[in-house]
């Protein structure tokens, strides 16, 4: 979709998508609940943390870092969980099971436009619960902003992406949208754990730091705290991460049905 | 405009559809008729690409229409069967979504207009009454410009004002030279707007003429219904080779039978020496013509909605 060749059909296929973006986006902002745990409850979440006075000391175990710091990934892992796996799937099952991809399919537009344009909103509304994260960080507990933005960037986009791919399966194994909430709520505890909600991965030892970073949400989390305080994530988080994206983004297109 | 031709499908071991072959001119409204599970929405389905035929071949305006969807999808306006949009989308903005897909759409407002949705255009779908999601459904399909469009049960849901308007809008679509493919429960809809009837039972085309033609065709084309005083002797009535069922039904002798049966009929009450009273002629309906082609084959429920 080049906006250099303005044949007639690509200027109607760009109109048309633009249309699926801004009805997706409309529709979106009527989902307060999905804000709410998306955009609001990660802040939230942060900012009761760090009324612990325990957690504003520096921890010398941790090279310094104090634990509020550490929940600044955390919680921006929480938005990807809640974007990708909570809010997400039960939509797209919604969509499958009331006809709406099937109908969608009998019009010039392709439902993957739907989809996609599901995945970028959740994507944008990801982001936007990071900026709200990371402002509030700095403001309330003097977190430092991420130390290298370029890294940071890496990391959330890989991080997002493996998100979206484990909510993607999700919606593919599951034939009808009670299902993908049962599954959805299933997966969602462990992936809270790896994230680090209930005890921070930097935290962790032995073989259950070793199993949790090797997990896409794990990885994610300390590939960002290590872009926030400035150095670059380890190679094997970014592995980590782009390997699970890839495996479960196959396995949901293959198992993914229209109807 | 629409070719099927051999159209086969199975999902599993069920043959839905079996060696169907329909042909549909430009500007014609083709029904189908047939029981719950006949193949009818299958059929359909096959024309608008959403399913692809085990074989045989389905053409719409020389497209196929799983292999040029693309182009499809721009002439061929699809309203289908139980498919409902997003829960908490306006009126309006399903419209406005809509004619976005399209080059060259219909107004909208008109759409609204005709089919009696102006003061739900700020509604969200979910908060729709059936018939109100059903008339949304069906402007979607029109919004477009189809020159086909595919009806699947067109008037289910429906008031009997919105089912007139319905049928108005496809009486409309046919004077305009749109050909539609009109998928009906309804005996009286299909009697009403079809130009032609396919009557389909267990996959296969049973019958496919006009409407009168197919009523003519029944046993019972007419319906002679009269009261005598006397005593009638209605094995005399059974002997009438034009004839089909005789009956009495409160006080009144039925008489069922073929074009020439009324007649055939008054005379043998002459040479009973009984003169009738209350003497009435009707036409036949699509029912029993419906009912004798899909009878015997399996016990169906016409009446029974999907679930």
């Amino acid at each position: 979709m080049s906006t250099a060749t303005t044949t007639p059909t690509s200027r109607r296929t760009n109109g048309a998508t633009a249309a699926v973006v801004r009805t997706e986006a409309t529709l979106f902002a009527r989902e307060l609940g999905s804000l709410f745990w998306i955009l609001l409850f990660p802040t939230l979440l942060l900012a009761v943390i760090g009324l612990v006075p325990d957690f504003q000391e520096a921890n010398p175990s941790l090279g310094g870092q104090r634990i509020i710091d550490l929940y600044v990934s955390v919680v921006v892992v929480l938005a990807m969980i809640m974007a990708a796996i909570v809010a997400m799937p039960p939509v797209i099952a919604g969509y499958r099971e009331s006809g709406v991809l099937r109908r969608l399919r009998t019009t010039p537009m392709h439902p993957a436009a739907l989809l996609g344009a599901q995945v970028g909103l959740h994507a944008v509304a990801v982001l936007a619960s990071v900026v709200l994260a990371l402002a509030t960080a700095r403001v309330l507990y003097d977190v430092a902003l991420p130390g290298h933005l370029g890294w940071y960037a890496v990391a959330l986009v890989l991080g997002t992406a493996s998100a979206f791919s484990i909510g993607a399966v999700i919606t593919a194994v599951s034939a009808s949208t009670r299902v993908v909430q049962t599954v959805g709520t299933i997966v969602f505890f462990p992936m809270m754990f790896t994230s680090g909600v209930w005890m921070p991965v930097q935290t962790m030892e032995g073989w259950l730091r070793q199993t949790v970073v090797s997990t896409p949400l794990g990885a994610a989390s300390e590939a960002l705290n290590d872009a926030l305080q400035g150095t670059a994530p380890a190679l094997v988080d970014l592995a980590v991460m782009g390997g699970w994206t890839v495996v479960l983004g196959f396995v949901a297109v293959r198992l993914f049905r229209w109807e | 405009m629409i070719t099927i031709s051999h159209l086969r499908k199975t999902y599993g071991r069920t043959v839905a559809v079996d060696e169907v072959s329909l042909e549909v001119a430009e500007g014609e409204v083709l029904g189908i008729l047939g029981p719950n599970g006949a193949g009818k929405t299958t059929t359909v389905e096959c024309v608008a690409g959403l399913r692809t035929p085990d074989s045989g071949t389905v053409r719409v305006a020389g497209l196929d229409p799983r292999a040029d969807r693309a182009a499809l999808t721009r002439l061929l306006g699809v309203q289908l069967q139980e498919s409902r949009l997003q829960p908490k989308i306006t009126v309006e903005e399903a419209l406005r979504l809509w004619s976005a897909l399209y080059d060259d759409p219909l107004p909208w407002r008109g759409l609204v207009e005709r089919l009696g949705l102006e003061d739900r255009v700020r509604s969200k779908f979910r908060d729709l009454s059936g018939g109100q999601q059903q008339r949304l459904s069906i402007a979607l399909a029109l919004v477009g410009r189809p020159r086909a469009v595919i009806l699947d049960e067109l008037s289910t849901g429906l008031d009997p004002r919105a089912r007139r308007d319905a049928w108005q809008i496809v009486r409309d679509l046919s004077a305009d030279g749109v050909t539609v493919l009109l998928v009906t429960h309804a005996m009286e809809e299909a009697h009403q707007l079809c130009d032609r009837i396919a009557i389909i039972d267990a996959g296969r085309v049973r019958a496919l003429d006009t409407p009168d033609a197919l009523i003519a065709g029944a046993s019972a084309a007419t319906v002679t219904s009269f009261a005598v005083e006397d005593t009638v002797d209605l094995e005399s009535l059974r002997q009438l080779g034009s004839v089909s069922g005789v009956r009495t039904d409160a006080g009144r002798i039925v008489v069922e039978g073929s074009d020439g049966a009324a007649l055939d009929v008054l005379a043998d009450l002459a040479r009973q020496r009984l003169a009738p009273t209350g003497l009435r002629v009707v036409d036949g309906t699509l029912d029993t013509a419906y009912l004798q082609l899909t009878d015997g084959i399996h016990a169906h429920t016409p009446e029974e909605q999907p679930a």
